[in-house]
């Protein structure tokens, strides 16, 4: 269908193939696509009751190689937002978080384009997200097309039908196969000054048009709790501006299941949030029951502290666990910062995956105590407040004078009031004065238009009055390719055009190459003179641009903690590095087997004058992942151990293999070790029997081989690279 | 207006309510505001909107704006710009495009004046 062959995981997206044909692409589906649900799923060892379809490929969880690599995914649509700014880096992000996890994915618009009354066209570079266009739609969908067969699950495609060109955004969706967007004429009033009417003009017929193709429409109300003064006051406007926004779009014909609430937990701590939030979230629940959740993650109090963003997530995480999510939406631990950085929407989504996986089933048995006082008291209140609101809202005259008596955004607790809510005029706000009545012979000869429409008597469908239209018939679809000959994405592709020819390894977190590198730093002093000093010991280490990105005072006086952003104008060509083969180590369940059938024994020590134990522990002890784990029983002599005594005790216990450790090794001590070990083994008849091996800072495979023992283990091996080597050459043996 | 939290006064008319029928206010109240701003939608049009129904009739997006802006700068839009564009397209005998490019072009516009009045 896209004419380009499936990707392969081992192969990067192709941007320049991905653009040939662009102009004849059309989306394979429309709307929107929930997961599918799988009851009581078994993956490994374990029963879901919240989990849906695995993916195809992924990359699991961190520590699912404990439970052989499953990576079960949660019930509900998990949301990641791309804003890289380029759409040709955007793809490649999203491409990541697919594998991740993220079935949404929410592509953010450049600032200021919801002021432009029209389309844009081509792929100009946008500021904190990209200039939404056909082009840029249409690639990035079909990329998505590509992405979701190589993951195995549908990807819906989002972006924002707000702003002064709402209907015409929408038409563009719809023909091109976006399943998702914002859209809530509230949002354009309050946070982008747009006039109220030609908001809620445009609005109808923008969301008669999403519905015709069942979009998911998300609201804006969260951006209440991200401006409020004190959060937890904003909660009755909230419900508010969620009902306004429901009634309205239920009123121009979309169906309430395709409509989801953004809602965020308003507070974080050090507030007692889970106890504040909850009545919220219940409350808001009950009401609107019959709609979609869209579970936002908290914005409003997120600082520069990635691992503080990161907890306030998982408690708004409980919110939905408890409560319930239809689309579970992410927000990057570094939002309050800079521009998300692709691994950290990654983290983000890791953040849900994680969460919400290991809360699977945990409503069976923690469930919300629905007859607690508070409880009960304060969803009561929030309904009322809510409904007070409402009523004085028709006292006042209606939506329209309510806005223009700055009821919204207020920083008191409905019916409190301090006076400080936005205010908008009627009269005024970008494209004021731009609505005209419809007159008597008001005629749109196209479908899914929403509002008086004369069509001459006899018509069956309005678009048979020019043929059809775009939203029957995809081959009316017009294309419009760039219109910046500097502004564009194969100008962009150019500029890095060397780099990729040349496979040059280079870091990046926002755009191809920009060279931006993290790094982090404890200075023993105070917080302001360990800014700038970061600083200084950035152009140290040759960071182009270096910027403080978060401090943390870890003591006033005994220092800080910092982390720092720069350009490294370095790139690796790979050609050039030697990378030494990985070495084969064999499966936990087949050395366990193994040592068990043969109940393996190895005696170890560390030799000559030696003190040092820690290497031969790490080697040997169950604790730090050594031979103890498999089953081998070890016998650790302890240090300064005579050569002699350690083949005795092999002897002893009748043990497969020896271990020695030779750390230091002034005037060729390790190799007299190694040599008289496999001296004495042959004096003693016991040669054949034994595995000689020896281990140390300085020791290398090739060197302890040419002193006699059967392998040598260096700086960096570990249990399990001595456990193969064991099991391996006995398995050979036949032994 | 700033004023102290009179919830617990004014919540006095909703304490009778039992929690379905304080929802039902909820929404019937909702409802009440939501109704005049349909009508207003249903009744009105917008440059957006009249640019979106000529996108539906498969006109790119710089032919959609440039008829749009002629139809306003005319006082037409309340007719409709599909209407504008697909009444000369009938007048003209082509098809909506071709009538679409001319229209944009600034030509033909006397068609136009000729069924609506004001300027060609």
């Amino acid at each position: 269908m896209s004419g380009l062959p499936p990707l392969q995981p081992n192969e990067k997206l192709d941007v320049a193939k991905l653009l040939e044909g662009i102009a004849s692409y059309r989306p394979r589906r429309k709307g929107w696509t929930w997961r599918r649900q799988v009851p009581k799923q078994k993956l490994g060892p374990f029963e879901y009751h919240e989990t849906s379809e695995s993916l195809r490929r992924s990359v699991p969880l961190p520590a699912a190689h404990y439970f052989g690599d499953i990576d079960p995914q949660p019930d509900c649509v998990v949301t990641t937002e791309i804003a890289s700014g380029r759409f040709e880096d955007d793809i490649r992000r999203m491409r990541m978080a697919a594998w991740h996890g993220a079935d949404h994915i929410m592509v953010i618009r450049t600032a200021g384009q919801s002021h432009m009354d029209g389309l844009l066209e081509g792929t100009p570079e946008g500021v904190g997200g990209i200039a939404v266009t056909r082009k840029q739609v249409r690639a990035t969908r079909k990329a998505l097309d590509l992405i979701e067969d190589e993951v195995g699950r549908p990807i819906n495609f989002h972006s924002y039908v707000s702003g002064v060109a709402g209907p015409e955004m929408a038409v563009m969706f719809a023909e091109e196969g976006v399943n998702g967007a914002h859209q809530d004429p509230q949002y354009n009033v309050l946070y982008r000054n747009i006039n109220m009417y030609r908001s809620f003009v445009d609005a109808a017929v923008a969301k008669k048009i999403m519905a015709s193709v069942r979009m998911a429409q998300i609201d804006g109300a969260h951006n209440a709790n991200a401006t409020a003064i004190e959060a937890w006051k904003v909660m009755p406007e909230l419900l508010v501006q969620h009902a306004i926004n429901c009634a309205y779009s239920v009123s121009v014909g979309m169906p309430k299941e395709d409509i989801c609430l953004s809602t965020v937990p308003p507070d974080a701590p050090p507030a007692p949030c889970m106890r504040m939030d909850l009545p919220y979230a219940i409350a808001l629940r009950d009401l609107f029951g019959e709609y979609k959740m869209r579970a936002q993650e908290n914005t409003r109090y997120m600082e520069s502290c990635g691992r503080e963003a990161t907890v306030s997530h998982v408690l708004n995480l409980l919110i939905s666990r408890l409560t319930s999510a239809d689309i579970q939406s992410t927000i990057t631990p570094d939002e309050g910062r800079n521009v998300p950085w692709h691994y950290n929407n990654v983290h983000a989504v890791n953040t849900a995956r994680q969460a919400l996986v290991g809360m699977d089933g945990l409503r069976e048995m923690v469930t919300v105590d629905r007859t607690s006082p508070e409880l009960v008291q304060r969803v009561r209140e929030l309904k009322e407040r809510a409904v007070l609101f409402l009523e004085a809202m028709v006292a006042q005259g209606g939506y329209f004078a309510a806005v223009e008596d700055g009821y919204f955004v207020d920083s008191g607790e409905y019916p409190e009031t301090h006076d400080d809510g936005i205010v908008r005029y009627a009269d005024g706000g970008v494209a004021a004065g731009t609505i005209v009545e419809r007159a008597a012979d008001y005629l749109a000869p196209v479908c899914q238009h929403f509002g008086d429409n004369h069509l001459p008597d006899g018509t069956a469908k309005a678009c048979d009055l020019v043929g059809g239209c775009t939203l029957c018939d995809a081959d009316k679809v017009p294309f419009t390719d760039e219109l910046d000959p500097e502004d564009n994405v194969n100008v962009r592709l150019a500029q890095t055009a060397d780099l990729r020819a040349q496979g040059l390894i280079k870091p990046e977190v926002e755009w191809a190459a920009d060279g931006v590198v993290v790094v982090t730093l404890f200075l023993p002093v105070a917080e302001r003179v360990a800014e700038f000093a970061a600083l200084e010991l950035g152009k140290a280490m040759n960071l182009q641009d270096p910027q403080v990105i978060h401090k943390q005072v870890m003591h006033p006086a005994e220092g800080t903690l910092i982390e720092m952003k720069g350009r490294l104008e370095a790139a690796v060509d790979p050609s050039t590095l030697v990378i030494p083969p990985r070495p084969q180590v064999l499966t936990d369940a087949e050395i366990r087997a193994f040592v068990a059938e043969r109940a393996l024994k190895v005696v170890a020590a560390t030799v000559g004058e030696d003190e040092h134990s820690v290497g031969m522990r790490e080697i040997v002890d169950i604790k730090h992942g050594g031979l103890e784990k498999w089953g081998f029983r070890c016998e650790y002599l302890g240090t300064s151990v005579p050569i002699e005594k350690v083949l005795d005790a092999a002897v002893e216990h009748a043990a497969q293999a020896v271990l020695i450790s030779t750390i230091i090794t002034h005037g060729d001590v390790h190799r007299a070790n190694m040599e008289q070990l496999a001296d004495l083994a042959v004096e003693k008849g016991v040669r054949d029997q034994l595995l000689l091996i020896s281990g140390g800072t300085q020791v290398t495979d090739e060197l302890a081989k040419s002193w006699g023992m059967d392998a040598g283990f260096g700086r960096g091996a570990k249990g399990i690279d001595v456990a193969s080597f064991i099991v391996k050459v006995l398995r050979e043996r036949g032994s | 207006m700033a004023r102290e939290d009179t919830y617990q006064t004014e919540r006095a008319r909703l304490a009778d309510l039992s929690d379905g029928e304080l929802e039902a206010r909820f929404w019937q109240v909702t409802q009440q505001i939501v109704d005049p701003l349909v009508d207003l939608a249903r009744s009105h049009t917008s440059p957006s909107i009249e640019r979106s129904v000529l996108m539906r009739m498969g006109l790119d997006s710089r032919t959609c704006m440039a008829v749009v802006a002629e139809c306003e700068k005319r006082g037409l839009l309340g007719h409709g710009a599909g209407h504008v564009v697909w009444h000369c397209a009938h007048s003209w005998q082509c098809a909506v495009s071709e009538a679409a490019r001319r229209l944009a072009a600034g030509d033909g516009w006397q068609t136009v004046a000729a069924k609506w009045g004001g300027t060609a």
